[in-house]
């Protein structure tokens, strides 16, 4: 069933990210040359209905979950070596899978690259685990901890730095 | 229909926020794609008949971020993406093979080789970096931003950083 439930998921994920065309390469690395933000505005919006969504559930009891842990090391780091890649594929590891789906045939060259990464990664794993991991090691922290406020304060923050931001978007036509 | 074309990211992107929380209140799932990389990977090496059972990395909670995980959530996730992304591609006409990105023809040229190269290089540079970070833009971007945690705040804003330096270095300031 977890299986079924994952596939659905995925072809419905797929659909919509495909319609509003983020899986294109120009969308990409339109994005980061700061003149084409759809993907900025696909990913924010997923986000804020996303975390309205998965505090009410966790407010209501439904669901409980933790924050990935954080090390500023393993995000300082691993965030720039991912950045770098991504400017230089135009795909991240999902979107490639879509774009492969809608039939730009060359992001094989980009999958390939990534699938040779994990095995590289598979190699430097201990290495990353014992002396980037413990540089500012603080564990599983959310924003609303951090800042010791209510997680509604930061959503509502969230979304009103979104609205500006999305409308800075729209007058310069990115 | 046509004048509407702006509102597009807006509505699919809260659509797709709206999937993510059917997803982790029904399945228990919160999207994520960039393990099955380093899974897949393991998994063909293994296939071709090279043990690698001896890296700590297979060790990792069973061999959970090796193909022994498979087949698993996230693989039918990502499978998914890419047969949803072929069905609405279809359905609406925007298939398209395409043999090179045209934005990086116009500014590498045709040349299939150099695009091979950058690739592969990025394609490593991009794994390594999710892996490390602990996640791609689904993982930390969505997911991770969605539940709030600094971890994937900070992961998000270095991907960007990353990036856009890179894209700047090798594409020249705005200009089209």
């Amino acid at each position: 069933m977890t299986l079924f439930y994952g596939l659905i998921t995925g072809i419905i994920f797929g659909a919509l990210l495909q319609q509003a065309q983020v899986l294109r390469f120009e969308k990409q690395v339109g994005a980061m040359r700061l003149i084409d933000m759809t993907i900025v505005k696909f990913m924010l919006s997923t986000i804020i209905v996303g975390s309205v969504g998965i505090y009410l559930l966790s407010d209501l009891g439904v669901v409980s979950f933790d924050p990935r842990p954080l090390s500023l090391g393993l995000q300082v780091i691993g965030g720039l070596l991912f950045g770098i890649g991504w400017a230089l594929i135009g795909y991240c590891p999902g979107t490639s899978l879509g774009a492969l789906g809608e039939g730009r045939y060359h992001v094989i060259w980009p999958i390939s690259g990534m699938l040779i990464g994990g095995l590289v990664f598979a190699f430097l794993y201990p290495l990353t685990q014992e002396y980037i991991r413990p540089i500012g090691n603080f564990g599983s922290i959310s924003l609303p901890d951090l800042l010791g406020v209510s997680h509604w304060l930061v959503i509502v923050a969230l979304a009103v730095g979104a609205f500006f931001l999305f409308r800075f978007f729209e007058k310069n036509n990115l | 229909m046509k004048s509407k074309a702006w509102l597009k990211p807006y509505v699919y992107g809260a659509l797709a926020g709206l999937l993510l929380v059917l997803s982790v209140a029904i399945a228990g799932q919160f999207f994520g794609t960039s393990t099955s990389y380093p899974r897949m990977a393991t998994w063909l090496i293994d296939l071709i008949g090279i043990d690698l059972g001896y890296l700590a990395f297979y060790q990792v909670r069973d061999g959970a971020l090796t193909g022994a995980a498979f087949p698993n959530w996230q693989l039918l996730f990502v499978v998914g993406i890419g047969l949803g992304a072929f069905l609405s591609s279809m359905a609406t006409k925007t298939f398209k093979a395409e043999r090179l990105p045209p934005m990086w023809v116009d500014r590498f040229g045709d040349r299939l080789g150099l695009r091979v190269v950058h690739s592969i290089f990025g394609g490593i540079l991009v794994m390594v970096g999710a892996r490390m970070a602990g996640g791609c833009p689904s993982g930390h971007g969505v997911s991770g931003v969605s539940q709030l945690g600094v971890s994937s705040l900070l992961a998000l804003t270095m991907f960007f950083v990353g990036g856009i330096i890179t894209a700047r270095i090798l594409y020249g300031r705005r200009s089209s």
